[in-house]
């Protein structure tokens, strides 16, 4: 009986909310889907309504109200109950087969994956493959893993990361442009040179904690992009540098159609550029690995425990010796320098870079994957970037919707908007990231994973 | 000396506009300590409402007054952009409360990419004009003064008054201030905190869309993207005259109206953004209390 009227009061609440939810809902979209503006014949702004957009916008609002009031959170609480029971934690010893060797298997699906694309789907197909998916993918795993170094383990906060990206593409495209310096000479100037710029930016917001440190990096990341704006002489403004010569083979093989060691020439092959695509697929792959490499090491030795010491404690940090200085400054130059790498890496692939790629949305993106991916867990980042930079991607692919919803329909349009709600849902629901787990570097007696509800996030 | 006074005058309708918005970041970083990264788009909201607003009022009554048809696309963006900022406030911020620092200013930031995207999917990415709305000019010597300008000068100082009235002599803004010192005590002395804070996120946004209709009415266009840079300057605003003081958003707003307007009349109106982003820098890294901030004592 009291279950019985406890599920009517439920229902009852339900329904209130629901309801309520739908009234907020149909005010709030009124103006902005209710009403379409648009400029008519004469060029005049005009509007018209849109009555069925704004019935659904409030009926989804509603009814999702409804059923998350009505059975999600019920259930959901029920769950946290039994569990709480149980007395079992979140992180449990046990790990699957798969999951135990999950990297390894991981690692050989790379290493495959444009032989298997091309194997399936051929050279023209494998194209999008391995370009927008593979090598898309991986500059930004090897950005959100440069950016982990200073975020993830330093707990030092930078939203003007893609400055360093910036510089380092355009270190690229601007020496090799002027000076003809091949891309295997260049690749390391151009992460020395974002190194450079990162200790110049970091020297003046040592004494910065937490946003304040957020916003002055914000600040440099717009001033670094205005700059390649309206420097015009060198940068070429707007219209960006274009023409920038590709990778080459070590030297031994040139990618470009004219030369005469050409790759296709050389082995006989069928003129495509996928053999290109595949040969930069495996160079960023490399510096991925790189980055993982130098960031696994780095954390086992003085210097990465020191900068994993400043992201739990900067006073205690201080107290105990360590010099904070160097440890801010190796840390932002050590990000930098792979930002550096991705750039010029992102040049030569694009053969063309200008301001517009270097806005402040990508630094957010990037971090937003770092934080999604759990801050510090390497394998989160990954994934949490074929995730979000795939799953963005995969909707430009999706041209079946324009069946479902007309022809004017285009998936493109809505890729940051659903990127933006995912940084937000993903946010709400698993705060700690996808990989909400941390291993400690330094352990007593055994190596035992902490939840990542444990774990404290700096104060930078 | 002329030219010196006319930009002058430029620079302070600018500050006010950045000033109101400036309120709202410095409102809600003093009251829960989060930099509200969509702030910059709910200004650009408010100023779509007015938009919009403009559009249904005009195509219905053509020959309204253009006093009675400003005040309804305010108040109409106010109560909007209002519901707007306490659903995301609702939704996006207070279930991260408790959550570590960084989560509120992540979904903030999501909360920014969001809204300006899904003003470009509904309203369509093309810059949106409106005819003049107010087109009389005063001469007063060598001096041109529109009378926009003015508006935009009194409207906000009539805000400013209101607002230093609610937060200084109701109780909502004794709860306000008591939320700002210290939340748990102010919650065990029986001052409802959630609602509190709601009623502040519905403040800002108001200012901020009175600051978005002034906007557009200033410059006669909006477009989706108009949240990010405005957005940036005001938090600069806030920043600058001590993020957490309501006088020094206002002061710092003036500030960087007119520094912006100096500089694009003095040195090269192409690095006018730079200099406010240099500002910025500056201000946080040599004096990051402000003009009128108080210092923070750092603790374990």
């Amino acid at each position: 009986m009291a279950s019985a009227s406890a599920n009517q009061n439920l229902m009852g609440k339900a329904l209130r909310e629901g309801l309520f939810a739908g009234v907020i809902a149909f005010l709030m979209f009124l103006l902005f889907v209710g009403v379409e503006t648009y400029q008519d014949i004469n060029n005049a702004l005009v509007w018209r309504t849109r009555w069925g957009l704004l019935a659904i916008f409030v009926v989804v609002a509603a009814v999702g109200r409804f059923v998350t009031v009505a059975f999600i959170k019920p259930h959901m609480d029920q769950r946290k109950l039994n569990k709480a029971k149980q007395g079992l934690l979140d992180v449990s010893d046990e790990k699957g087969f798969l999951r135990r060797h999950f990297l390894k298997f991981a690692l050989v699906l790379l290493l495959v994956y444009p032989f298997l694309s091309l194997l399936i789907v051929g050279k023209q197909g494998s194209l999008k493959y391995v370009d927008n998916f593979g090598i898309q993918i991986l500059i930004y795993v090897m950005l959100a893993w440069g950016l982990n170094i200073v975020v993830g383990l330093a707990g030092l906060l930078d939203l003007g990361y893609v400055a360093f990206y910036a510089v380092g593409a355009y270190s690229y495209a601007l020496l090799s442009s002027h000076f003809g310096f091949s891309f295997w000479i260049l690749l390391p100037l151009s992460g020395i040179f974002a190194a450079l710029w990162g200790i110049m930016l970091g020297f003046p917001v040592l004494r910065l904690r937490g946003d304040y440190l957020a916003i002055v990096t914000l600040a440099f990341g717009e001033i670094i992009r205005l700059v390649l704006i309206n420097w015009t002489d060198v940068t070429k403004g707007t219209f960006g540098i274009a023409g920038i010569p590709k990778a080459t083979f070590f030297g031994i093989w040139s990618f470009d159609t004219g030369a005469t060691n050409n790759f296709v020439k050389a082995w006989g092959l069928s003129a495509s550029s996928i053999y290109y695509k595949i040969f930069l697929f495996y160079i960023i792959l490399a510096l991925c690995m790189l980055t993982a490499y130098v960031t696994i090491r780095l954390r086992r030795m003085p210097i990465g425990r020191a900068w994993e010491a400043l992201r739990e404690d900067e006073i205690a940090c201080r107290s105990l010796g360590i010099d904070t200085v160097t440890t801010k400054l190796t840390a932002f130059a050590t990000g930098a320098m792979f930002g550096g790498f991705a750039g010029a890496f992102f040049a030569s692939r694009q053969g063309f870079v200008s301001p517009e790629s270097f806005v402040f949305l990508e630094s957010a993106v990037i971090l937003a994957i770092v934080v999604l991916g759990g801050m510090g867990s390497l394998t989160g980042i990954a994934i949490a970037a074929a995730v979000m930079v795939g799953g963005t991607e995969i909707l430009r692919e999706m041209s079946f919707l324009k069946v479902v919803f007309g022809p004017d329909f285009t998936p493109e349009l809505y890729r940051m908007l659903l990127f933006g709600l995912a940084m937000i849902i993903v946010m709400l629901f698993k705060p700690r990231g996808f990989v909400g787990s941390r291993e400690p570097t330094a352990f007593l007696k055994e190596r035992r994973a902490v939840s990542g509800s444990f774990t404290k996030e700096g104060h930078g | 000396m002329e030219y010196f006074i006319q930009q002058l005058i430029n620079g302070l309708t600018l500050g006010s506009i950045y000033g109101l918005v400036a309120i709202g970041y410095t409102m809600v970083y003093g009251i829960i300590g989060m930099i509200n990264f969509a702030h910059g788009d709910i200004f650009m909201l408010g100023g779509f409402a007015a938009l919009i607003v403009f559009l249904i009022v005009t195509s219905f009554f053509a020959g309204i007054p253009i006093a009675l048809l400003l005040l309804i696309m305010m108040v109409a963006g106010m109560l909007i952009t209002g519901l707007w900022n306490w659903t995301i406030e609702r939704i996006a911020y207070r279930p991260l409360r408790g959550s570590f620092r960084l989560a509120p200013l992540i979904t903030a930031i999501g909360m920014s990419i969001t809204l300006s995207n899904f003003i470009q999917v509904t309203q369509g990415p093309r810059n949106k004009p409106i005819p003049p709305l107010v087109t009389d000019v005063f001469h007063i010597g060598g001096l041109t003064i529109s009378l926009k300008q003015v508006l935009i000068v009194v409207i906000t100082a009539v805000l400013l008054f209101a607002f230093w009235y609610i937060v200084n002599k109701t109780p909502l803004g004794r709860a306000q201030r008591a939320t700002e010192q210290d939340r748990k005590m102010a919650a065990l002395l029986g001052v409802d905190v959630d609602k509190t804070i709601s009623i502040t996120f519905i403040m800002g946004a108001a200012l901020a869309a009175v600051a978005g209709s002034m906007y557009l009415m200033y410059y006669g266009v909006a477009s989706f993207n108009d949240g990010f840079i405005p957005g940036v300057k005001a938090f600069t605003a806030a920043v600058l005259g001590g993020i957490g003081s309501l006088p020094g958003a206002v002061l710092g707003g003036l500030l960087i109206g007119l520094i912006e307007s100096l500089w694009s009349a003095y040195f090269s109106i192409a690095y006018k953004d730079v200099a406010t982003f240099a500002i910025l820098a500056f201000v946080l890294i040599f004096k990051p209390t402000g003009i009128l901030g108080r210092p923070e004592v750092e603790k374990v």
